[in-house]
């Protein structure tokens, strides 16, 4: 194991963040205390309880979720697709590192980004709401791996990018849709019935419930299935990857 | 022999053959260039060397280790200068020069990195970010990433390819001062006068072959052979008698004699000819000598390649 190599990785990935660390605290700040005060304030006011738990503090996992998600995705995929974009990708290549190596140092460090900012995101939720955390231990977990699985899938999604159109398509076209629609700002049990079946086919679903569990105690879907579903998408990911190591698709001719 | 190739084929993926079959030992110490037209396989091959393209079939090792099998060894005794200008715009120098160091798995050593980034006078850019510098103090840089985690042996891909003239001195003669220090390097060009001005050995690839590979000394001796063409007022039909022992050609329909000598030889042989042509009654309208260079040779190999 070339440690050395992936700490010069997830160190120089980290220094790009750190260099734009205003913006990389502010954006999450002020977008989340745009939500508070559009659906907190405004139209959380008009609605009194979900689940038994207050508008706007039901809201704040979806919040989190949602923007660890987005977060991991474009910093994972950028993280590798600029490399192969301005052609400093030979230079990894070229070096006596394992793909495995290259895979950890990059996604290590969108992780903990996308880490970073959920933290920021439930630190300034509790500021405007009361947020009780009932199963912190399973709260981390379904932060931390929810964090690992996008970076990974956002790292396939760079290897995979001729394009930085290419790059937007999936999390836009693909990740936004399924966030917004996995109950981010609602629970599945107000949908209507034929709804509350379709939106089970939705992955997010799962993660944004196990989430919230861990907030409030109550979920749309049994908390073992979350579990499930966010090893089993961790598990994909990983297996497209080692896939992508063998054959060097996209990468090494 | 610190880098051996042996029938090293690469078939991309569209079937097109980039390298058919290149065998070639690589001394330790030495500097060789690979001359080739554009297309001739010359980044490909330093590519599957380096582990930037797999090959298709054949190996290579580098100081002993197989660079597909053990690519950890084998990596790490190589520096690559690709050639096109791949660097991190954002990015201080020192910093981009730092993170190569680290990639290859050496320890930090800011001595080192200090002075590799003076030997290539960055030192006092070390600071700017890469975007600022001029096309040449980006190539430096180039060299200084390659150069930070100690090789032993230097690929160059094109180092003076759309670089000034007086950068390509200096380029000159930084590789001549890594060769003194023991780095053995290869470098890839289309300018012959850099194989001519730096390599100990020279190859020429064309096609995905290696056509030839000799000591640059070798061919410079072929390069010895002048021609010179005695240009005349009137035509003739044949070599006049009293000319047959100098071997001349006849040129231009009978306009011209050519004649052919060695430079490196004690004598010419000019002086006695041109006055045993004025003495045959022939009238010299003009004079023309013409070295065959490199360039010719190397021209030659590459068209009797395609014919």
């Amino acid at each position: 194991m070339n440690y050395t190599a992936v700490w010069a990785i997830y160190s120089s990935e980290m220094v790009r963040f750190f260099r734009t660390i205003a913006q990389s605290f502010i954006s999450p700040v002020i977008s989340t205390s745009l939500y508070f005060v559009v659906f907190g304030a405004a139209i959380g006011s008009r609605i009194d309880q979900v689940e038994g738990v207050s508008y706007g503090a039901f809201i704040v996992p979806g919040l989190i979720m949602l923007s660890v998600m987005t977060q991991a995705l474009s910093n994972a995929s950028f993280g590798i697709y600029f490399p192969k974009f301005i052609g400093t990708v030979y230079e990894l290549l070229s070096a006596p590192i394992s793909f495995f190596e290259i895979v950890l140092g990059f996604v290590g460090a969108a992780a903990t980004k996308a880490l970073f900012i959920g933290v920021v995101i439930l630190v300034t939720a509790s500021l405007f709401v009361d947020v009780p955390v009932t199963h912190p231990w399973a709260m981390v977990l379904f932060l931390v791996l929810t964090c690992v699985s996008f970076s990974l899938f956002g790292f396939i999604i760079g290897v995979w990018a001729g394009n930085f159109e290419q790059l937007q398509l999936i999390p836009l076209l693909v990740v936004t849709p399924l966030v917004f629609l996995g109950g981010s700002f609602y629970s599945i049990s107000m949908l209507p019935p034929i709804w509350q079946k379709i939106t089970l086919f939705n992955p997010v679903v799962y993660l944004i419930s196990g989430f919230r569990w861990s907030f409030f105690g109550t979920a749309d879907v049994p908390v073992g299935l979350s579990l499930l579903a966010i090893f089993g998408f961790t598990s994909l990911c990983m297996v497209i990857i080692w896939w992508i190591f063998k054959t060097g698709w996209r990468i090494r001719a | 022999m610190i880098v051996d190739i042996k029938d090293l084929r690469k078939t991309y993926k569209g079937g097109f053959d980039a390298l058919k079959g290149v065998t070639l030992g690589i001394k330790e110490g030495e500097i060789l260039a690979l001359l080739g037209p554009n297309g001739a396989g010359k980044t490909t091959l330093i590519s599957t060397i380096c582990g930037i393209t797999n090959p298709s079939s054949g190996s290579v090792t580098v100081g002993g280790h197989d660079v597909v099998k053990d690519y950890r060894a084998a990596r790490s005794m190589i520096g690559l200068v690709p050639q096109e200008i791949n660097l991190e715009p954002f990015n201080k120098v020192i910093d981009v020069v730092t993170y190569s160091r680290g990639l290859f798995g050496k320890k930090a050593n800011p001595a080192k990195i200090e002075e590799i980034l003076k030997q290539l006078s960055l030192w006092d850019k070390k600071d700017a970010r890469v975007m600022m510098l001029s096309g040449g103090m980006k190539r430096r840089v180039l060299i200084a990433k390659a150069l930070s985690h100690e090789p032993r042996v230097l690929f160059l891909d094109e180092p003076t390819a759309g670089v000034d003239v007086e950068l390509r001195k200096d380029m000159w003669d930084i590789v001549a001062k890594l060769k003194e220090q023991g780095v053995t390097i290869i470098l890839t060009t289309h300018y012959i006068e850099e194989a001519e001005a730096i390599a100990d050995r020279v190859g020429v690839i064309n096609g995905g072959e290696l056509l030839l590979v000799e000591e640059k000394a070798a061919l410079m001796q072929r390069l010895g052979q002048k021609t010179l063409q005695v240009d005349l007022q009137a035509p003739v039909d044949a070599v006049p008698e009293s000319l047959t022992s100098y071997d001349l050609e006849l040129a231009e329909d009978g306009h011209a004699l050519r004649y052919h000598y060695d430079t490196t030889g004690e004598s010419t042989g000019i002086t006695r000819l041109l006055g045993d042509i004025s003495a045959a009654g022939l009238q010299l309208k003009d004079l023309q000598t013409d070295q065959s260079s490199l360039e010719d040779i190397f021209v030659g190999l590459v068209k009797e390649d395609a014919a």
